[in-house]
């Protein structure tokens, strides 16, 4: 079994779905000849023809809007946005019409698209190229959006996104793009859109996370006295959210973090607590803590890890929480 | 160094029958026939009392706002014949309504649509078009994108856009002019230049002299056309149908129309233009000149046009019936297609038809009131 990082099993599965299925297409800036500027589409055009991987003209609005008409004349389109920062503006495109398509035409037509978008900050890039807008698009009823954390579930949420028949937004943390590998099966496999995953089990208390900042609260957990108990668990699928995982857990421990990297306010973290005292309320043992970017823009990247929840603010977090 | 001229260019503006109904038979040579004639003023006339009755259930409250179509009814028909029923994609803006019942939408849909009914966006099976749009023009870059798939499929296909002048000012037009090109994309932008975007005149909507030029900065074939003559509409969409599925990529094409009516039926067109302008315009409608011409050729005769008025009354009046007359949806219906599977949580809020958690289950912790149904 290969050991690939996240870009590797990114690139490695599109081609998987390229060959076993013609109606994909790739499209975006830079995503043919250049292979991407991260390098995911690195050598599909040149496997696969320049009418399958397509450098498109700079225009965020044109590849999401074209990618619906695609989608909408028969194929399975993969539209790149090069950075989250640029998705406003395709937003009208994906909000107003991928996401409502199917229902305003009751179902007549639809829109089976994939849209990769490299998200999240901690790679030292420049303005507008770390953000983590998740929560906009888990707000916007039609879409799906996911955010696998490891080369592993990468590969089986792109090829359920694919294969989904509505609109999924797939977001790859780029500061997890070449930090690690790990073993990615060959054979064809998916990974459920809506499933949680629990990357350790405990009993003290529960860590919901997702995306990049999976890898700070394993650090946090590390620092942590041996004898606290910690359940983390990895959302991978921001919508639909997998309440159930989250409250199996939480009525187990009673106690519980959420960490993300957007903004705090009206931020998935705000939705998560929500659904935890709805659904554990006679367990809670303490307030549930959020742990998350600050409610101010995205600094520039100096200033950028005191902006993320890196993991002493999580260590803390959790501690606080568990001292309730 | 001597200065040299890297780009010219000229737009040709063709009209084959003058608003006096004549006709210039050289360039209407191998256009319509004598038939198709006749069957293109039936379908603006049926359209025309379309409008008549939809702004009649809006004034009876019957209805919501409705735009009505009046006065550019031979864009429709004229492009709606040059294309292909069933074959050939329509991606409408929200003044095409006789193309769209030409390739075969039933015509209740459309009241449906205005009525707040979903249920008239619900394309038959068969049918190739978009519902009608109502943002401006976001629909451009989906049927790029249709033709786009349509190249990459290797299918005989066309697609046609329609839009306003105002629509050629939103960034979506570019983008659109601009893949439609890069890909050779087999798409026909049909810009309806009907002068007014709501209270907003063509002069003060763009700085250029003519639409059809925008399409040059995307080295497009344009043409700029009188939108209110069947023949020019006609021949415009097929000579671009033919540049498509002969190969040629995308053509653009500007047809010079008047709104005659009100933006909508919420839209007061006295308290921004003139009824000098209007008057002006009313001479020019392109059922007036097609009957013109009609008579001037011993197609059409007062009986003729008698028949056609009661029967197009009596198609609209059972259109209306139909809309009017349609089951309510229930509540259910806005849950039921928002996927292909409702996520766990969206199912149980349409069963329920509830936000809130508590009651939801009797063995729910804590609880001391009886379960709640909806």
């Amino acid at each position: 079994m290969p050991q690939l990082t996240l870009v590797q099993a990114i690139n490695s599965t599109l081609a998987h779905e390229m060959q076993r299925d013609d109606r994909v297409v790739l499209l975006g800036e830079d995503v043919g000849l250049n292979g991407g500027v991260f390098r995911v589409t690195e050598g599909l055009q040149a496997r696969f023809g320049k009418d399958r991987v397509v450098d498109t003209p700079l225009d965020e609005s044109g590849i999401m809007g074209s990618a619906i008409g695609l989608a909408i004349g028969g194929m399975r389109p993969i539209p790149e946005i090069q950075f989250e920062g640029f998705l406003g503006p395709a937003y009208d495109q994906l909000v107003n019409h991928a996401a409502r398509m199917r229902t305003r035409t009751r179902g007549a037509i639809t829109v089976p698209m994939t849209v990769r978008i490299p998200v999240g900050g901690g790679i030292h890039a420049p303005e507008l190229h770390s953000d983590s807008p998740e929560a906009i698009y888990a707000h916007s009823p039609g879409l799906k959006v996911v955010m696998p954390s490891t080369p592993y579930d990468a590969k089986g949420l792109l090829l359920a996104a694919i294969r989904d028949p509505d609109p999924v937004i797939y977001f790859e943390p780029k500061r997890v793009y070449r930090s690690f590998r790990e073993e990615v099966p060959d054979e064809d496999y998916t990974i459920e859109i809506g499933k949680a995953k629990v990357v350790s089990e405990g009993t003290d208390i529960t860590v919901v996370t997702w995306g990049a900042p999976v890898f700070q609260c394993l650090g946090a957990l590390d620092n942590l006295p041996e004898d606290v108990s910690v359940e983390l668990i990895d959302l991978r699928t921001i919508y639909p959210i997998d309440i159930e995982t989250i409250a199996q857990s939480v009525q187990k421990t009673g106690r519980c973090v959420v960490v993300h990297e957007a903004p705090k306010t009206a931020g998935m973290g705000a939705e998560i607590s929500s659904l935890i005292q709805e659904h554990c309320f006679l367990h809670l043992e303490a307030p549930v803590q959020r742990c998350t970017g600050f409610d101010t823009i995205m600094p520039y990247y100096k200033l950028e890890l005191d902006y993320l929840p890196e993991t002493p603010r999580i260590q803390k977090a959790i501690e606080e929480c568990l001292a309730y | 160094m001597p200065k040299k001229v890297v780009y010219e260019a000229s737009i040709e503006h063709l009209q084959i029958l003058d608003e006096d109904g004549k006709l210039d038979a050289k360039l209407a040579k191998d256009t319509i026939t004598d038939e198709q004639v006749v069957y293109l003023y039936e379908q603006m006339s049926i359209c025309r009392q379309f409008d008549e009755i939809a702004f009649k259930l809006q004034r009876s409250g019957r209805m919501g706002t409705y735009p009505q179509n009046k006065g550019q009814e031979a864009n429709a028909v004229g492009a709606g014949l040059a294309l292909q029923k069933g074959k050939d994609w329509l991606v409408p803006c929200y003044r095409e309504n006789a193309a769209l019942f030409m390739h075969g939408l039933p015509m209740h849909y459309i009241l449906l649509h205005w009525m707040g009914d979903e249920r008239g966006n619900q394309i038959p099976e068969g049918c190739l078009m978009t519902p009608i749009s109502i943002p401006i023009g976001t629909q451009m870059l989906h049927a790029t994108g249709i033709a786009w798939a349509a190249k990459l499929r290797a299918e005989d296909r066309v697609v046609a856009t329609f839009f306003g002048d105002g629509a050629t000012s939103e960034g979506d037009f570019h983008g659109a002019m601009n893949f439609a090109t890069v890909m050779q994309a087999p798409v026909i932008f049909y810009c309806q230049n009907n002068q007014w975007a709501i209270s907003v005149p063509r002069e003060i909507q763009m700085n250029s002299a003519t639409v059809a030029q925008k399409a040059l900065a995307y080295d497009m074939p344009t043409i700029q056309i009188d939108g209110n003559d069947i023949f020019a509409t006609f021949k415009a969409t097929r000579d671009a149908a033919k540049r498509a599925r002969e190969g040629g990529g995308p053509s653009f094409i500007e047809a010079v129309t008047y709104r005659l009516g009100d933006h909508t039926t919420a839209d007061d067109a006295r308290r921004y233009r003139d009824q000098a302008e209007v008057d002006a315009w009313l001479s020019k409608d392109p059922l007036i000149r097609t009957r013109k011409y009609m008579e001037g050729k011993g197609l059409w005769s007062d009986k003729r046009q008698t028949d056609l008025e009661e029967r197009a009354k009596r198609i609209v009046e059972e259109v209306a019936r139909t809309a009017l007359e349609i089951e309510d949806p229930t509540p259910a219906d806005f849950f039921d297609h928002m996927y292909a599977e409702l996520p766990a949580d969206l199912a149980r809020q349409r069963e329920t038809m509830r936000t809130s958690s508590l009651g939801l289950s009797p063995d729910q912790p804590g609880l001391k009131t009886q379960p709640q149904r909806a």
